[in-house]
C-alpha cells in the first residue's frame, strides 16, 4: 500500500530531467544535499530559484566539456587511469544504494567483501589487457611473467577466497539480506566493470573510438533536451514523462550530422586514428603509425536522390565517416534505453539521482546511465567489423604451443601465403 | 544494535507476510516403490527411496556415457536449463511475480540469447571443417558477436519497455535475479562442455569426486559424525569432512588409473566431417602414458616400493579431488544458506528422496569452473586449429609479418631447419 501512493507522487517528474524539484515526495532513501560550490552559490543568488539551477547545470556541463578536453590531450594513460576513477566511483555508489535499500550497512564483512570483488574482478580484466599489450615488458621481469602465464587460476584463486569468506561470513538473521546483497554486488560488477574494460579496449584501438562514441551520446543527451525545450509536444515513453518524439527525432539527426563532422575533423591526426602502442624503449605510449584505410580520404559517388539535394556528384569522405553513422545511429536511437533503465531503477528504488557528486547534476552514474550499452556495443562493432584479431596476441599463443603443432601451423600458414600469392615462391620465404 | 535488529525484523516480516506457505512437498515417488516399501517404518523408507533413487542416478550416467560425447552434451544442456527453471520459479514465488507482464517469456529469452552466445563459440571451434561448407553459417559465424549482441539488446529493449508503474522494483528484482542465475547456471555448463571436449576423462573425474565426496563424507559422518563444521549445515560434521576427503583422493587415483587406459576417454572430442559423428581417437599425450615415479622417502618405509608405475594424470587427480573435498562443499553451503535465506526446503520434487536438479548439483559448479581453469592454465596451451583460423583471417602484410616472426623463432629453437637457398 505504501508503494502505490509513493509510486503515484512520482507521475510527472523523471529524476534526471527535474530542474526545479527540491522536494521529494514519498520515502527518499537518498537525502538531497546541496553540493553547490560557495563560489556558484553567492553569484547566483540574485536568480530565482529555476534560473539558477538552470545556470548551475550549465556551468558544471560545461566544466565537464573542459575537464574532458583536457585529459584527451593528457594522454591515454591519464585517459585510463580517469576511466578507473570514474568505474570505483559508479560501483560505490551504486553499491551505497544497495546498502540504503537494505540498512545493510551493518552487515558483517560486507563493505569489505564488496570491495574486495571489485579489486579481484578489475585484476582479472587489466591482467587480460596488459599481457596483451605490454607483452614485451612482462615478457622481461620474471615475477611478472609467472603472473601472466597462470594470470586465470590466481584470479580465479582470489575470487574463490572471496566466494569462501562469503559462506563464512554467513549470518543466521540476515542470510537473505547478505544473499541480496551478494547478488547485487555481481549485477553492479558485471555492468560497471565489465563496460569500463570494454571502453579501454576501444581507446587502445585509437582515441577516436574512444572519443567519438563518448562525444556522440553526450551530444544527443543536449541535442534531445534542446528541440525537447522548444518543440516539444509528443511524450515518448511513460518511464520518463518529460522525453519527447520531438526531442527524440530532433537528437537523432543532430547527432548523426555531429558524428560527421567530428570524425572528419579527427580523422586527420594521427595521435586520434592510431592505435595506442607501448614503447619498449621510451617506456612510454605512443600513438604513431601509417594511418589505416579507414583515415585516409576516398571518392563516394553520391546517391542520385541527394545529388539534387546536395549538389555535387562525388564527395570526399574518410570511410571512418560511414562507421562513424552507424556509431551515432546506436547512441541516439539504442542508448538512451539505458537512460530509460537507469530511470526505472531511480523509481523503483525511490531515489531521485544516483548521488550528489556533481551539482546540479546529480551522481557519476547519472551522466553515465547512456554510455553502457554504448562502450559494448563499439566494442562488438571494432570486433566483428573493423580488426581482426591480434597478430601479436596470436604470435604469443602460437609460441606456447608444442614444437609439432608449431610446425603443422607453419606449414599450413606457409601453404596458404603461397597459395595467395602473398609468399613469392618457396625460396623466397 | 537493538534499533538494526528491529528495523531487520521489520524488513523481514513486511516481506514474509507476503510469501505464500511453501507448498508441503509433493510425493513424487513411484507407485512400484511405494508399495514394495509399504512394510517398513517411514525412517527407513526415506533411506531405501534415497539410496534406490542414488543407484538409479549413478546408472543413469554410465548408461549415457557409454552412448557417448554428443548424449553427455544433450544431458549438460537438459540438465542447465532444469537448474535454470527451478531457481527461476523460486524468484517467482518470492516475489509473486508471476503475473509480471512479459516476465515469463523475458527469462526464457535471456536463456535462449545466453546460450546461443556460448554454444556459437564453441561450434564455431569445434566444427570448424562443418561449417566451413555452409555459406550461411559462415556468415553467422564471422559475425556472430555482433549478432548475440543484437539479440540480447532486443531483449533488454523489451524489458525497458515493459516497465509497469506499480512493478517497477519487482521487475528489476527479476531482471538481476535472472542474471544471476544466467551467470551461475549457463557459464558453468559450458565450462563443462568444454571440459568435455578436452577428453571424457575431464568431465567424468571431477565429477565423480564431488559425487564420491558427498557419499563418503555422508557415509563417515554417520558412523564417526561427532563435531559440528559449520553453523549453516548442522548435519556436516568435521570427522565426516575429512574422512570424505582422504576417500576421494583415494578413489580419484583408482578411477583415474582405470579411466586413462581407454582412448575412449582420454583422446579429445573431434568431430569427423565425413562420418557426420564424433570420434574420439588419438595418440595419448604425455600424461596419459605410464612413467616410473620414485616414491618420497618417507613413503617408502610405509609402502614398501621404491618407484611406482603412475600416470601423470594421476597426479592432476589429486589436485582434482582435493578441490572437491575442501572447497566443493563450500558450492553446497553457498545453496544451504541460499535455502534458508528464501525459507525453502528443496529447490524443488524433481527427485524423489532428494529434491531438484539443483540439490544434486550445488557442489558442481566451483567444480566446473576449476577444471576448465586449471586445464587452460596447466595442461593444454591455446587450441591450435582456432589459432590457424584466425590467423586466416588477418590482413596479408600483417600474415606475412607472422610468418617471418614464426619462421625465425622455429628456426632458432632448431624445429624447422633453416634453408639453404636464399
Amino acid at each position: 500500500l505504501q508503494e502505490s501512493e509513493s509510486e503515484n507522487k512520482l507521475d510527472g517528474e523523471t529524476a534526471s530531467d527535474s530542474e526545479s524539484k527540491s522536494e521529494f515526495g514519498g520515502s527518499s532513501t537518498v537525502p538531497t544535499s546541496d553540493d553547490t560550490p560557495e563560489v556558484l552559490n553567492r553569484a547566483l543568488s540574485n536568480l530565482s530559484s529555476r534560473w539558477k539551477n538552470w545556470w548551475v547545470r550549465g556551468i558544471l556541463t560545461l566544466a565537464m566539456i573542459t575537464f574532458f578536453f583536457i585529459i584527451i590531450y593528457l594522454g591515454p594513460m591519464v585517459l585510463m587511469t580517469i576511466v578507473m576513477c570514474v568505474q570505483i566511483k559508479c560501483f560505490h555508489e551504486i553499491i551505497t544504494i544497495g546498502y540504503n535499500v537494505y540498512h545493510s550497512y551493518d552487515l558483517p564483512w560486507f563493505r569489505t567483501l564488496s570491495w574486495y570483488f571489485l579489486l579481484c574482478v578489475n585484476y582479472f580484466f587489466y591482467g587480460e589487457t596488459v599481457t596483451d599489450y605490454f607483452f614485451t615488458l612482462v615478457q622481461r621481469e620474471e615475477p611478472l611473467r609467472i603472473l601472466s602465464k597462470y594470470h586465470r587460476f590466481i584470479s580465479f584463486a582470489l575470487y574463490l577466497t572471496g566466494f569462501c569468506m562469503f559462506v563464512l561470513s554467513l549470518v543466521k538473521k540476515h542470510y537473505r539480506l547478505q544473499f541480496y546483497m551478494f547478488g547485487w554486488t555481481h549485477v553492479t560488477l558485471l555492468i560497471v566493470v565489465t563496460q569500463s574494460h570494454l571502453i579501454i579496449h576501444n581507446l587502445f584501438e585509437g582515441m577516436i573510438w574512444f572519443i567519438v562514441p563518448i562525444s556522440c551520446v553526450i551530444c544527443n543527451d543536449i541535442m534531445a533536451y534542446m528541440f525537447g525545450f522548444f518543440f516539444g509536444r509528443t511524450p515518448l515513453i511513460k518511464l520518463s514523462p518529460k522525453k519527447t518524439w520531438e526531442g527524440f527525432i530532433g537528437g537523432f539527426f543532430s547527432t548523426v550530422l555531429f558524428g560527421l563532422l567530428l570524425s572528419y575533423v579527427m580523422s586527420g591526426y594521427r595521435c586520434f586514428t592510431c592505435p595506442v602502442e607501448f614503447n619498449n624503449d621510451t617506456n612510454s605510449f605512443t600513438v604513431d603509425c601509417e594511418p589505416s584505410e579507414l583515415f585516409q580520404l576516398q571518392e563516394y559517388n553520391i546517391p542520385v536522390v541527394l545529388q539534387s539535394v546536395v549538389g555535387w556528384k562525388t564527395v570526399r569522405m574518410y570511410p571512418f565517416q560511414i562507421h562513424s553513422i552507424a556509431l551515432s545511429t546506436f547512441a541516439s536511437l539504442i542508448g538512451p534505453f539505458g537512460g530509460f533503465f537507469a530511470s526505472g531503477f531511480k523509481r523503483a528504488f525511490k531515489i531521485k539521482d544516483f548521488a550528489n557528486t556533481i551539482p546540479g547534476h546529480g551522481g557519476i552514474m547519472d551522466r553515465f546511465d547512456c554510455q553502457y550499452l554504448m562502450a559494448t556495443f563499439v566494442n562488438v562493432y571494432i570486433a566483428s567489423f573493423i580488426r581482426g584479431p591480434n597478430p601479436s596476441k596470436l604470435i604469443q599463443q602460437f609460441l606456447t604451443l608444442r614444437p609439432d603443432q608449431q610446425l603443422h601451423i607453419f606449414n599450413t600458414l606457409k601453404a596458404h601465403l603461397v597459395d595467395r600469392g602473398i609468399l613469392g615462391s618457396l625460396e623466397d620465404a | 544494535e537493538v534499533d538494526l535488529e528491529e528495523r531487520l525484523r521489520e524488513l523481514d516480516l513486511r516481506s514474509d507476510s507476503d510469501i505464500p506457505d511453501v507448498p508441503p512437498p509433493t510425493d513424487s515417488t513411484p507407485e512400484i516403490l511405494k508399495r514394495a516399501l509399504s512394510g517398513l517404518s517411514a525412517r527407513w523408507k526415506n533411506w531405501w527411496i534415497r539410496g534406490i533413487l542414488t543407484l538409479a542416478m549413478i546408472s543413469g550416467f554410465f548408461l549415457i556415457i557409454y552412448m557417448g560425447s554428443f548424449m553427455l552434451m544433450l544431458l549438460v544442456l537438459s540438465i542447465q536449463v532444469k537448474c535454470y527453471h527451478e531457481i527461476i520459479t523460486i524468484g517467482y514465488r518470492v516475489y509473486h511475480s508471476y503475473d509480471l507482464p512479459w516476465f515469463r517469456s523475458l527469462s526464457w529469452y535471456f536463456l535462449l540469447c545466453v546460450n546461443y552466445f556460448f554454444y556459437g563459440e564453441t561450434v564455431a571451434d569445434y566444427f570448424a571443417t562443418f561449417v566451413q561448407r555452409r555459406e550461411q553459417l559462415q556468415f553467422l559465424i564471422r559475425y556472430h558477436r555482433f549478432i548475440s549482441f543484437a539479440l540480447y539488446l532486443t531483449g533488454f529493449c523489451m524489458f525497458v519497455l515493459s516497465l509497469v508503474k506499480k512493478h517497477y522494483r519487482l521487475q528489476f528484482y527479476m531482471f538481476a535475479w535472472t542474471h544471476v542465475t544466467l551467470l551461475i547456471t549457463v557459464t558453468q555448463s559450458h565450462l563443462v562442455i568444454q571440459n568435455l571436449f578436452e577428453g571424457m576423462i575431464w568431465f567424468l573425474v571431477p565429477i565423480s569426486s564431488v559425487i564420491c565426496n558427498d557419499i563418503t563424507a555422508y557415509i563417515f559422518g554417520f558412523f564417526f559424525g561427532r563435531t559440528p563444521l559449520i553453523k549453516l549445515s548442522p548435519k556436516k560434521t568435521w570427522e565426516g569432512f575429512i574422512g570424505g576427503f582422504f576417500s576421494t583422493v583415494v578413489f580419484g587415483f583408482i578411477s583415474s588409473y582405470f579411466l586413462a587406459q581407454h582412448q575412449y576417454f582420454v583422446c579429445p572430442v573431434e568431430y569427423n566431417s565425413e562420418t557426420n559423428t564424433f570420434v574420439t581417437e588419438c595418440e595419448p599425450s604425455e600424461l596419459f602414458q605410464m612413467k616410473k615415479y620414485s616414491v618420497p622417502p618417507l613413503l617408502q618405509a610405509v609402502l614398501g616400493w621404491e618407484t611406482v608405475n603412475m600416470y601423470p594424470f594421476q597426479m592432476h587427480s589429486f589436485a582434482l579431488s582435493t578441490f572437491a573435498s575442501l572447497i566443493g562443499p563450500f558450492g553446497g553451503f553457498f545453496a544451504s544458506g541460499f535455502k534458508r535465506a528464501f525459507k525453502i526446503k528443496d529447490f524443488a520434487d524433481t527427485i524423489p528422496g532428494h529434491g531438484g536438479i539443483m540439490d544434486r548439483f550445488d557442489c558442481q559448479y566451483l567444480m566446473a569452473t576449476f577444471v576448465h581453469v586449471y586445464i587452460t592454465s596447466f595442461i593444454r596451451g591455446p587450441n591450435p586449429s582456432k589459432l590457424l583460423k584466425q590467423l586466416l583471417i588477418l590482413q596479408p602484410e600483417q600474415q606475412l609479418s607472422v610468418y617471418k616472426t614464426l619462421k625465425s623463432h622455429l628456426v632458432e629453437k632448431g624445429i624447422l631447419q633453416p634453408s639453404l637457398r636464399g
